[in-house]
């Protein structure tokens, strides 16, 4: 089943980690954002595939955006 | 003495310079970025200059604007705060050769005290105890491998340039020496433009205790005692506390002595803080860096001296005696910070946000360094600090009453806020005993 990875707080995209299509592992970093001079690593909740990505680096994310998607 | 102060910072200690600035009759300039337009400290200068868009390379870093900004303003001197531009030796040196006052130490002792080996060689040359380490950067994985036979697991791997509890991590053995290396090393040049890394003795139970100093401006270097620091999460402090319960008169008659000749090693003036590493079971302390600027924590050195640091900060730039009898000092009492920021109590991340609600707590012995108000918004480009709350008492059990009672009425709503961390803290049997080390919070929260 897809599962939505969110964003916990507004902060920017600072690195892309993984591609669109890629497997991981529960506890993987898909995605670090930056808030407030912290990084915050955005973690795979369980195995799966990565589907979609709907950020990229630069990006500006709300609390509750969607940041990946995995099947 | 100068007549116009330009604040080269933001939000709460901008607010807390001006104060200064403004009751010692002069005239205070405030910097500010397109993002921080609605905060209080830009509204309580008397004169306030838009020098950039948010991003803090392009505005509080950017030493044209705001150089410009003095000169546009007729600004005599320049206190930098801390963080951004507070200890850029070429910063300060810039606003010397522009005809400025900088409020701060010399550009020479900045940079002699900036690099972390250099100053550990330094101070150490000056009878200062310092850990078992390297005593240059090591160069790659296999000489940090060989350097750690010497030294022992485990150790602490740092970046030479770090600050603030970034770039730094601990090693257990071999193994995790070669991951952390590489990390820190990748990290450091990333985040730093500059990849030294060394190593240090890892100590597991530490408190982080540091001694304040000020280089009056006649030459000499005085202590004003000590802070303890040890409440941290990810290496970076939330609670700071003067005098600090580990410390007896003995052990900081020697601190105290080392801090002064860690600064005269530098011909250090103004105000500045040694920071040390005091093991929990031995009471032996080590010399960890040294900071050129005022500290975040410096209210809880004033609530128990009774003393203004900026206003001395103010007068040894003006070359004028400081407001008392540095050889008459006479603390009283007991002081507690805790640092009020816009993260969840839990896992400690960030939450901006717009503050519906900010009902600050009052009362005897109670105070807050706010850089924010109801109405105002706390943004991501900058640190989570929205107020430090200080409470003084007569001893420390009246101190954790009255940080109590302050915390139970502080509110805030908005942005995601601490406070329920600090209540909690408040009870716990280790921090209210004072043995606490710099683990506490891991274990409070495992």
């Amino acid at each position: 089943m897809a599962k939505e990875i969110r964003a916990e707080m507004v902060a920017n995209v600072w690195k892309i980690v993984v591609t669109q299509g890629d497997t991981v592992a529960d506890g993987d970093t898909l995605v670090i954002l930056e808030s407030m001079k912290m990084e915050i690593p955005v973690l795979a909740e369980g195995d799966g595939v990565v589907s979609a990505l709907h950020v990229a680096e630069g990006d500006v994310v709300q609390e509750g955006d969607v940041i990946a998607v995995l099947g | 003495m100068f007549e116009t102060v330009l604040v080269a910072n933001r939000g709460e200690i901008a607010r807390r310079i001006i104060r200064t600035v403004q009751g010692l009759g002069l005239r205070a300039v405030a910097v500010y970025s397109a993002a921080d337009a609605g905060l209080p400290f830009v509204r309580e200068a008397d004169e306030a200059v838009l020098i950039g868009p948010a991003a803090p390379a392009e505005s509080y870093r950017n030493v044209d604007a705001v150089l410009e900004a003095a000169g546009q303003t007729g600004a005599q001197a320049v206190h930098p705060g801390y963080g951004f531009l507070a200890e850029d030796p070429l910063f300060a040196a810039r606003v010397e050769q522009s005809g400025l006052v900088w409020v701060g130490p010399s550009p020479d002792s900045i940079e002699r005290m900036g690099n972390k080996i250099r100053a550990r060689n330094l101070v150490s040359a000056a009878g200062v105890p310092v850990s078992r380490g390297t005593e240059r950067p090591v160069a790659d994985v296999d000489a940090a491998l060989a350097a750690a036979t010497a030294i022992g697991f485990p150790l602490m791997v740092k970046a030479s340039a770090g600050g603030g509890g970034m770039g730094m991590s601990v090693a257990a053995d071999a193994d995790g020496l070669r991951v952390e290396f590489e990390k820190v090393q990748g990290f450091a040049a990333r985040m730093f433009g500059d990849a030294s890394v060394l190593l240090e003795r890892f100590y597991p139970r530490v408190r982080h205790v540091e001694i304040q100093i000020l280089g009056l401006a006649d030459g000499r270097v005085v202590a004003l005692g000590e802070r303890d620091c040890s409440v941290q999460r990810r290496n970076q402090k939330l609670v700071e506390e003067s005098p600090s319960p580990a410390v007896s008169p003995e052990l900081r008659l020697r601190m105290i002595d080392a801090a002064v000749r860690a600064g005269e090693a530098v011909g250090y003036r103004n105000a500045g803080t040694v920071e040390c590493l005091l093991d929990t079971e031995t009471g032996e302390f080590v010399f960890l860096e040294m900071n050129t600027r005022l500290q975040v924590e410096h209210p809880v050195t004033e609530m128990v001296l009774g003393i203004d640091i900026v206003e001395q900060q103010l007068r040894i730039a003006a070359k004028s005696p400081v407001s008392f009898d540095p050889d008459a000092l006479s603390p009283t009492g007991h002081a507690i910070e805790l640092r009020i920021n816009a993260e969840d109590p839990k896992r400690f991340l960030p939450g901006p946000g717009t503050i519906t609600r900010w009902d600050e707590p009052a009362g005897e012995g109670v105070r807050v360094d706010a850089g924010y108000t109801v109405d105002t918004t706390v943004t991501p480009h900058y640190d989570s600090l929205m107020a430090k709350l200080i409470v003084h008492g007569i001893d420390r059990d009246e101190a954790l009453e009255r940080a109590r009672v302050a915390v139970a009425t502080f509110r805030v709503e908005g942005p995601k806020c601490n406070l329920p961390f600090f209540a909690e803290l408040l009870e716990n049997p280790e921090f209210v005993s004072g043995t606490y080390d710099t683990g506490l919070v891991t274990r409070m929260r495992s």
